[in-house]
């Protein structure tokens, strides 16, 4: 092979090399049931400070994904609070995260639907994308050993949190 | 009496020194379309002027309310970007890696120019004419010579 041909052979491999990059770099092949959940810390949507998912660890967490511009967001909020004021405690709570939300907007739409679980906000969407999201809202219950028991995609309901999420919390933890 | 007076002049020209401010924070520095040209809607993936999901409009409100503040428009791309991300960006800054961004065009531009000339120069001196004389001369042989001479014999009148 000459050299012309291997420099063809070399740019040419550059150059997919560059796209698959670029594809693999963007797309998202997201987590799966029995995945552990993502852990990078975040901002809170109130005061300062940041937590994570594994701050929770040992209980029960239900990650509401949400925005404010979301209209089925507004839908299922007041099921979810029912549900925590029912259930949260040390052994279970409901964990809003924000996503690509303003900061003022997120905090209006907390006061208005009166939540009481924690917040967190992820501006640039980026737990989102870790998560392998869709869209708002999406919920992943996380075991107490941090791994993905449930996913719901769009808005969750009271009868599926008592149905499906209330038996498990009543469970053993393991 | 005096003293009255010396505070009441403090505070006029206290007035005075904070109008400019108050008269520079009203008058909008910048404009929606500006704005809006040059950040993208995270949720749509497209520039925020080609946008309108319910989160580009809010994000559009949120622009206005800071155009309206007489916010420059760096800052409110740098607002966008504390609420948003670097990504909210339709144009990577300067800084750090996405200086690459500006910088690689740049480069490949250069070498595509510096290949382009050589492979011009290596065609000429492959293929192009030699620089000790022009085009061999190709002229009739001298059978041809003789043959032309006799016919044009024939047509001499």
């Amino acid at each position: 092979m000459s050299a012309r041909s291997v420099i063809a052979v070399l740019a040419v491999l550059a150059v997919v090399g560059l796209l698959a990059f670029g594809l693999l770099s963007k797309g998202s092949s997201g987590i799966a049931l029995g995945d552990p959940a993502p852990n990078a810390p975040l901002p809170r949507l109130h005061g300062d400070g940041s937590e994570s998912i594994a701050d929770y660890r040992g209980g029960w967490v239900l990650v509401n994904f949400w925005a404010s511009w979301c209209g089925p967001c507004r839908e299922e909020a007041p099921a979810l609070e029912e549900f925590q004021r029912r259930h949260g405690g040390d052994s279970f709570t409901v964990l809003g995260i924000d996503s690509r939300d303003l900061t003022g907007d997120g905090r209006e739409f907390v006061r208005e639907f009166d939540l009481s679980y924690p917040q967190l906000r992820d501006g640039d969407g980026g737990t989102a994308h870790e998560f392998g999201t869709t869209g708002v809202p999406e919920n992943y219950l996380i075991d107490p050993q941090g791994k993905v028991r449930l996913l719901v995609r769009g808005p969750i309901t009271a009868e599926y949190l008592q149905q499906e999420v209330a038996p498990l919390l009543a469970g053993p933890k393991s | 009496m005096r003293a009255r007076l010396s505070i009441g002049a403090m505070l006029a020209a206290a007035l005075l020194a904070l109008a400019p401010v108050a008269a520079s924070a009203a008058t909008p520095q910048t404009s929606l379309s500006e704005v809006e040209s040059e950040v993208m809607c995270p949720v749509c993936g497209t520039l925020l002027e080609l946008a309108e999901s319910p989160q580009a409009q809010r994000q559009k409100v949120f622009i206005k309310r800071l155009v309206a503040a007489g916010a420059s428009k760096e800052r409110i791309k740098d607002a966008l970007v504390a609420e948003y991300g670097q990504e909210v960006l339709a144009l990577p800054d300067g800084d750090g890696f996405s200086l690459s961004a500006y910088v690689v065009p740049i480069i490949a531009f250069v070498i595509a120019v510096i290949a382009l000339g050589l492979g011009v120069w290596k065609w000429r001196r492959a293929g192009g004419p030699p620089d000790h004389g022009g085009p061999t001369p190709v002229g009739p042989s001298a059978a041809e010579s003789e043959r032309l001479d006799a016919d044009l014999a024939r047509y001499d009148l």
